[in-house]
């Protein structure tokens, strides 16, 4: 098919850089926001520039040594992870319930739908300043609540107290994104051959074993792609971080993202900024490549 | 069968409960951070906090755009719009490129998506040393640049599979008719592949629009979004609620109608093409 479509119109056969002039422009772009950055932070990582020197001479491997005493970069790294492993889980389980509630044709259910998916579409600043509001010890409904329940006032400063501002942090992440995973997997739900799972319950195959054996397997290609776009999110968290705590009590939620922020723009140790960044590029290639290979979604 | 058609009746009744649940937790701080943006300043600090304002009044509204805080929302429309734009432009014919001829085999496919992964904080600061070096801080160009390279691994990701959907026998016979390459592209290419090219702009256009990272390092007073302007209005004892409110709901707005016309478009876009929609 292609060959004919390459031979057509033989008067034109002229145009044979065609192809590579159409794909130039997007090509330079990504070279210039993808690639340049990487070699700039390699060469710059081995040189010492900082605020207060502009040391470009070959440094060895200094900045690198540096990374592995830096305790603040491990524990924003552990932060992260932190994070990842509890949000991701509850989201998507959370989401599958969801999905699973919403599967059945009901009155009312289009608009319901459309409603929760609302927070997935509002910026992460926006989501992370609705719960700062939310959170306010006095003025938010957070505390208010729990108060009637509790009995008497509560007092909780949720994006101060450093045992509260992990829960307040994954409410927010989870609030915000559990919706998109619920969006992604009620479609991928709703794909699935219903003539299947029929046959499996008049076979006498109950709920968990005709879902784990006949819908997660239909719905897998979809739902591993879900988790590896929502993973990523995760390990890149900041704006909600940025939000609520900008890191803080002291580095208590500085995630991978917000440390290599303040190491580049308030610190300016750019060769040091350079090494981290180099090093967050290849942690994350490492754990891509093991997820698509893990969740089977190679070719 | 009345027992079997109360069960029914019942399961019917839980499902409404759970599902009316839900949405209440997922809609209700986006209820507060509305009811917020109408309230008094009076209305705002009262305590216990007030659920339902007692009037709608606009003059946190009115301050915004007085102050010329406004304009903010103005400057994420102009740098989406215009990377949106370019980037389905670019993006598309890129896609054309890969998908009909074959350009780099698929190894040239597979970089290209790769680049979607690339984490933004790793980025922003080499590019933001270039930018003052060629004098791109804190303009629309660089950032509407920037925006677009960072949407086009998604944009020829989606466009790929749209364009393979297009029939080859259409873009042969209009070769035949006598058009050029970039006529068949124009006349054939984009009318076919309209669907998919606003279900990929719409996403482009949110990606763009709730940017924070790079806007809050690549902008100072110029072309401030208004994810930065929120941020602005953050203090460290007390916050200027009445604003940050306001300019959410200024900032989040348009994109609700956006993907209220939109909504069709939606499931497909969100899971980059894995669920057909």
């Amino acid at each position: 098919m292609t060959s004919t479509f390459l031979t057509a119109a033989p008067g034109r056969i002229a145009d044979g850089g065609f192809k590579y002039w159409i794909i130039a422009p997007a090509i330079f772009l990504l070279l210039l926001v993808g690639i340049f950055p990487l070699i700039y932070s390699l060469v710059v990582s081995f040189m010492r520039i900082t605020m207060m020197e502009n040391d470009t001479s070959f440094a060895g491997l200094v900045n690198y040594t540096h990374l592995f005493k830096d305790k603040r970069l491990w524990e924003s790294i552990l932060h992260t992870l932190l994070i990842t492993a509890i949000a991701l889980p509850i989201e998507l389980i959370l989401g599958l319930l969801m999905a699973q509630l919403f599967l059945e044709k009901f009155p009312g259910r289009q608009i319901l739908v459309a409603l929760i998916v609302l927070p997935t579409i509002i910026s992460p600043i926006v989501a992370g300043a609705t719960w700062r509001l939310m959170f306010d010890q006095r003025y938010g409904p957070i505390n208010q609540i729990i108060s009637w329940f509790w009995g008497s006032e509560v007092v909780a400063l949720w994006t101060i107290n450093p045992n509260l501002v992990y829960p307040a942090i994954l409410v927010c992440e989870i609030w915000q994104w559990t919706p998109f995973m619920f969006l992604i997997l009620l479609a991928a739900l709703s794909n699935v051959d219903k003539s299947l799972t029929d046959a499996a319950e008049i076979d006498g195959a109950g709920f968990w074993r005709t879902f784990r054996n006949i819908v997660l397997p239909a719905i897998w290609p979809v739902m591993a792609i879900a988790i590896l776009i929502r993973g990523l999110d995760l390990a890149r968290i900041f704006d909600v971080i940025w939000a609520l705590t900008q890191g803080g009590p002291g580095t208590k939620t500085e995630t991978i993202s917000v440390y290599t922020y303040s190491q580049g723009f308030k610190q300016f140790e750019t060769s040091y900024t350079a090494a981290i960044a180099f090093l967050v590029v290849a942690l994350l290639t490492v754990i891509i490549v093991w997820a698509i290979r893990r969740m089977g979604l190679a070719k | 069968m009345a027992a079997v058609r109360t069960r029914r009746r019942l399961k019917l009744a839980l499902r409404y409960l759970g599902a009316i649940a839900l949405t209440l937790f997922f809609i209700f701080p986006v209820y507060w951070l509305f009811i917020i943006s109408f309230k008094t300043p009076e209305e705002i600090f009262a305590y216990p906090p007030a659920w339902v304002p007692k009037s709608i009044q606009f003059a946190n509204y009115a301050v915004l755009f007085k102050d010329g805080d406004a304009e903010t929302v103005l400057n994420s429309l102009i740098l989406a719009g215009a990377s949106t734009v370019i980037a389905m432009l670019l993006g598309t014919i890129a896609a054309y490129s890969l998908v009909r001829f074959k350009t780099g085999g698929e190894n040239l496919a597979v970089w290209i998506i790769s680049q979607r992964l690339m984490p933004p904080i790793a980025i922003v600061f080499p590019i933001f040393l270039l930018y003052v070096f060629l004098g791109w801080v804190d303009t629309f160009h660089g950032l509407i640049i920037l925006y677009t390279a960072f949407s086009l691994p998604y944009v020829i990701w989606m466009m790929r599979g749209y364009i393979e959907d297009i029939p080859l026998e259409l873009e042969e016979s209009a070769l035949v008719d006598g058009l050029s390459r970039w006529q068949v592209i124009w006349k054939v290419v984009f009318p076919m592949a309209r669907t998919g090219l606003f279900a990929t702009a719409v996403f482009t256009f949110v990606f763009a629009w709730n940017d924070f990272l790079f806007a809050l390092v690549l902008t100072r007073t110029e072309v401030t979004t208004y994810t930065v302007q929120v941020t602005h209005y953050f203090g460290g004892q007390s916050n200027f609620w009445a604003k940050i409110a306001a300019m959410s709901v200024l900032g989040t707005l348009p994109v609700f109608v956006t993907v209220a016309f939109l909504q069709r478009y939606l499931v497909r876009g969100i899971s980059m093409g894995a669920v057909k929609g």
